[in-house]
């Protein structure tokens, strides 16, 4: 049984089925990544279980810790612990860095704010004043959104692209910020259709029109995405006899 | 019997400032409650002269000519009864060269049926500048109307920035109403941030004319209604002139049952001239709204972070 499950799961969104009859369970404390080409259902899936709005009319269940989290919102599922890294982190328009990251937690203190920004690679006495808005670049506010789940520590993370916006020098922070959140008792589940990021974690479901179509190690699963689902000419459509070869 | 200088330490304690402005030689200021100068301190190439009205003053404020104000001038006026009439009459005139910064609190702590306008005719002369912080700080009944009109020249190169602020009690009812004429190479700012909440009502009228060529002006509005509150934004920014450049710029986040209207009118009379606006007016943003709740914040209290650094 894992920390996280997901039970036949299948979101319809408009008319087009974007998750279908998903069941995995994620395990405590391990990092797992969700691999995917873009358009196979990755963030949708993020979104579900995140339970934001327009993502929370689907069928199947979701448990945490064994407990059913379907029916609750957005904020009564962060405070059971599970929290998202958005692919495109929100802009505030006047909120400072060092309020966005003060509201991930009633307990922090200054120190723990600064350990938080260190650990993504941003400088506290550079950052913490400015505010969360168009004046920081797209990988600026990753990191800082990174940080403020360091210090929320939730018990599950889901990072969708945590590599987007991010330079090559900044992108082994995220990686460390990752291994860290593990080290620090978090699962974490990786959204990514990069090999990159893939090599962080240490299970891997592969995803394709919705469904998982294979699963296990990393290496395995690296070996077919970059195989097959890269240069894919089949438009997202999975090829299940291949799959099972 | 209280003294002036009691009434003057009432009217600042309820501003709440961690800074001693008050006591520090170097900070001019002028303390005014209902139509009475209670405490007032001058500095070289400030020039102030006060008279009292029935019901408020008539004052000339004048930056001689040349004259740099290293620190901000204080003014406060207030009151400190329940009820009454405050009406300030003013006369601004920054003479060429000039520079100075005005931090003015309005305080109305006790009010319940207080009525505040402000007219004023401001000057700001060739290459002067001129900065004017207006602060507000309400009573909980919002029983406050406060009507300030101003008319603003900037000469030849002269710059004129005002932010108004009304974060702290409740607004009651306001109607500001700000017209400036740019000459040649002047910069004009001004930005207004007010929280509306029960019944509150606001009302913004803000008008630059940016009549000489390379005059920049930006009128910029961000502005919460909750509760009952209702908000109408009135932007309007002429550019007359070559290379005169203008933005309008105005966000109104309602919640609740407020209702908020922006007119933005941007107006170009010349082909080398540009003005441009944006207005953004409705629910707090979606996204945001469910990082903070990722985060474990409700969302009454994501909508208050969100509205406060908005407003911020």
């Amino acid at each position: 049984m894992g920390i996280l499950e997901l039970r036949n799961l299948s979101l319809t969104l408009g008319d087009k089925r974007i998750l279908n009859d998903l069941s995995i369970d994620f395990w405590e404390g391990h990092v797992h990544a969700i691999v995917g080409p873009n358009g196979a259902g990755k963030s949708t899936l993020a979104s579900t279980i995140m339970g934001l709005q327009g993502y929370r009319e689907f069928e199947g269940d979701i448990f945490l810790n064994g407990e059913s989290i379907a029916s609750l919102n957005v904020d009564a599922r962060a405070r059971l612990g599970i929290s998202l890294g958005w692919q495109e982190p929100a802009r505030f328009e006047g909120l400072s860095v060092k309020s966005f990251l003060k509201a991930s937690s009633k307990n922090v203190s200054d120190d723990m704010i600064n350990e938080a920004m260190e650990n993504v690679g941003l400088n506290p006495d550079d950052y913490l004043s400015r505010k969360v808005d168009k004046t920081l670049s797209g990988g600026e506010r990753k990191r800082i959104e990174l940080a403020s789940l360091l210090i929320m520590q939730p018990k599950i993370v889901l990072l969708d692209e945590p590599d987007s916006g991010i330079d090559v020098e900044a992108l082994n922070r995220i990686f460390d910020a990752i291994q860290l959140l593990k080290q620090r008792g978090s699962t974490v589940i990786l959204i990514t259709h990069s090999t990159a990021v893939l090599e962080q974690a240490e299970h891997a479901f592969l995803m394709c029109h919705g469904a998982i179509v294979d699963k296990g190690v990393v290496g395995n699963i690296i070996k077919y995405f970059e195989n097959k689902c890269i240069p894919c000419g089949h438009k997202n459509v999975p090829i299940v006899e291949e799959i099972s070869k | 019997m209280k003294t002036n200088s009691d009434v003057a330490d009432e009217l600042y304690r309820t501003l709440q400032l961690t800074d001693n402005a008050l006591q520090d030689p170097d900070i001019a200021h002028l303390v005014v409650n209902h139509n009475n100068v209670v405490g007032s301190h001058l500095i070289p190439g400030l020039e102030v002269e006060v008279d009292e009205l029935d019901n408020g003053i008539q004052m000339l404020f004048r930056i001689k000519e040349g004259v740099q104000v290293k620190k901000p001038i204080h003014l406060c006026f207030g009151m400190i009864p329940e009820n009454g009439l405050q009406q300030i009459n003013l006369t601004v005139d920054i003479q060429s060269g000039a520079r100075a910064a005005v931090l003015a609190h309005c305080t109305f702590p006790n009010a319940v049926d207080v009525i505040h306008t402000m007219d004023a005719d401001i000057t700001i002369a060739e290459g002067a500048e001129y900065t004017y912080t207006e602060r507000h700080v309400h009573s909980s009944t919002g029983g406050v109307q406060v009507l300030p009109k101003s008319r603003v020249r900037l000469g030849k190169g002269a710059r004129f920035k005002t932010d108004f602020e009304l974060l702290k009690g409740r607004v009651g009812s306001i109607n500001i109403d700000y017209e400036t004429i740019c000459e040649a190479h002047s910069i004009l700012e001004m930005n207004a941030r007010i929280n509306g909440t029960h019944d509150d009502k606001i009302n913004i009228r803000e008008v630059g004319h940016l009549n000489g060529e390379y005059a920049r002006g930006v009128l910029t509005s961000r502005i919460a209604v909750r509760g009952n509150s209702i908000a109408e934004v009135y932007n309007e920014l002429t550019a007359s002139a070559p290379y005169a450049i203008g933005h309008v710029d105005c966000k109104e986040i309602v919640q609740d049952n407020g209702i908020a209207q922006a007119i933005p009118i941007v107006r170009v009379n010349h082909p080398k001239a540009h003005v441009t606006h944006e207005a953004a007016i409705g629910s707090v943003d979606n996204k945001q709204l469910e990082t903070l709740m990722s985060r474990g914040l409700t969302e009454d209290d994501a909508v208050d972070l969100i509205i406060q650094g908005l407003l911020s």
